[in-house]
């Protein structure tokens, strides 16, 4: 849980953002997010909340480890599944 | 491999296969200048699970030991804050929490053993689906909410938003520098150096830890998560360990700054203050718990009910239980293997201790992806 997961910013509404993980459409809240976010940026999200603005130059590294955990994993990865339960936790975003 | 775990050996398979063998190269020969063996902490599930799924212990020199301390928030969380909510439960208060809580023992029971006797307890993946399901019905909806500081700022966002009136929070979060000082003291485990979690970091900021490095004169470094992120912060770690340098060392600079997030910190510390409780196995760690100031009573379940817990007064922890050493693990004095129910009566389909239950905990990571992987060839 301590993993987060990263996304790509499609458009903000006020506290909310409509985020894509990887390929995945799910909304997350801004209030305690870093600094500021535009669409086109990415965000590392927690439990629903997006708490980090990823910078630019690290946005290939970052989401490369989630693929790799994604893409290479056995039906029963922890990782995975952690990951997993992060996309999950921003599906009943409001507002 | 371990007993009764998955029969895969962890494969070793980095992205940048040349990087890799210089940063084993470089933490060998780190070691080889301690001269000695030396043992380092990391406190995150996520790091123990990047660790054991990519088989990086059999890339470390046989003189390190890299332990796995307390940072399972699940396998931290008391056997008393359990009890209160699973005692809540049975007084008829529906209580949302994560699902890695269900099977997490109290005193006499878990909240799916009170699930089992009719009570209510739903699944959420967020606080917010919590107060989502408050809205949607007119009874007592409790969140039971754990987590480390990363968590409890979701938690405490939520409440500034205002949740509905019947919406209330059993806060069993955690705030994990409190207890590196704890471990730093133990005597047992002989911790050198402290591996911090990278985007737990990126709440507090990697300064949080400049004050415990120089108390205790040992250095932090701040890891990622990624296989190379994780051998190149053991090397620097290592080497400071080598060079008597207390310092601590950001190597996880595109998520971590030396301030953190400060909206977040602004918002959890609005909300939580620090007190004093006891960790799972562990000790009592003075501002180790994360509790809702005074202005938040309204929503703090330990203030608008009464719960009982006399009801588990006259029971004694289960047989098996007492034999748990899963507080030694977390305190990094003992491993999985040196317990004698792992793998045998305690597994993740029957869980004797909290940390075979979370897919952070110690014993199911090493569990399900075997722990010291025999993969030694790979250091030639």
């Amino acid at each position: 849980m301590c993993l987060g997961v990263p996304g790509k910013v499609l458009s903000v509404e006020g506290l909310t953002a409509t985020v894509d993980f990887f390929g995945v459409r799910r909304q997350v809240r801004l209030d305690i997010v870093d600094v500021p976010v535009a669409p086109g940026d990415y965000v590392l999200n927690h439990v629903g909340f997006a708490i980090h603005r990823i910078p630019e130059d690290e946005i290939g590294e970052t989401l490369a480890l989630f693929d790799t955990i994604l893409r290479e994993a056995e039906p029963q990865d922890l990782m995975a599944a952690d990951v997993r339960n992060e996309i999950e936790a921003t599906d009943a975003a409001r507002k | 491999m371990q007993p009764g775990s998955d029969p895969r050996v962890a494969e070793l398979k980095f992205r940048d296969p040349e990087r890799a063998r210089r940063l084993t190269a470089a933490l060998r020969h780190a070691v080889e200048g301690i001269g000695r063996p030396a043992s380092v902490m990391h406190v995150c599930g996520s790091h123990e699970q990047a660790i054991a799924r990519f088989g990086l212990r059999a890339a470390f020199p046989r003189d390190l030991n890299v332990i796995m301390g307390p940072g399972c928030p699940v396998c931290i969380t008391d056997v008393p804050e359990v009890d209160e909510g699973v005692a809540l439960a049975l007084q008829g208060v529906r209580i949302a929490t994560y699902g890695d809580m269900l099977r997490v023992p109290g005193t006499v029971k878990s909240l799916a053993n009170a699930q089992a006797e009719g009570a209510r307890i739903d699944v959420v993946y967020s606080i917010a689906q919590a107060v989502e399901l408050a809205r949607s019905v007119s009874e007592e909806v409790c969140f039971f909410a754990t987590g480390f500081e990363t968590t409890a700022v979701a938690t405490a966002a939520e409440i500034l938003a205002g949740p509905p009136e019947n919406f209330s929070i059993l806060s069993a979060h955690k705030y994990i520098p409190p207890v590196m000082e704890i471990v730093a003291e133990m005597p047992e485990n002989k911790v050198e150096g402290f591996l911090a979690a990278g985007h737990a970091a990126s709440i507090t900021g990697w300064g949080v830890f400049e004050a415990f490095a120089a108390r205790h004169q040992l250095p932090v470094v701040v890891a990622g998560f990624e296989p190379l992120d994780i051998l190149a912060a053991l090397v620097k770690l290592v080497e400071l360990i080598r060079d008597k340098s207390p310092e601590v060392v950001n190597m996880f600079p595109r998520c971590v700054t030396k301030e953190g997030n400060i909206p977040a910190q602004e918002v959890l510390w609005k909300v939580f203050r620090p007190l004093g409780g006891r960790w799972r196995g562990i000790a009592h760690v003075p501002n180790g718990n994360l509790r809702l100031r005074d202005e938040f009573a309204h929503v703090d379940a330990r203030r608008r009910f009464k719960i009982d817990l006399a009801r588990f007064w006259d029971y004694a922890p289960a047989g098996l239980a007492q034999q748990c050493i899963c507080g030694d693990i977390m305190a990094g004095v003992n491993s999985p293997t040196g317990c004698a129910l792992y793998g045998k009566q305690c597994t993740p389909e029957n869980p004797v201790g909290a940390c075979m239950v979370s897919t952070e905990g110690t014993c199911r990571i090493w569990h399900q992806y075997g722990g010291v992987p025999d993969l030694r060839e790979v250091n030639a």
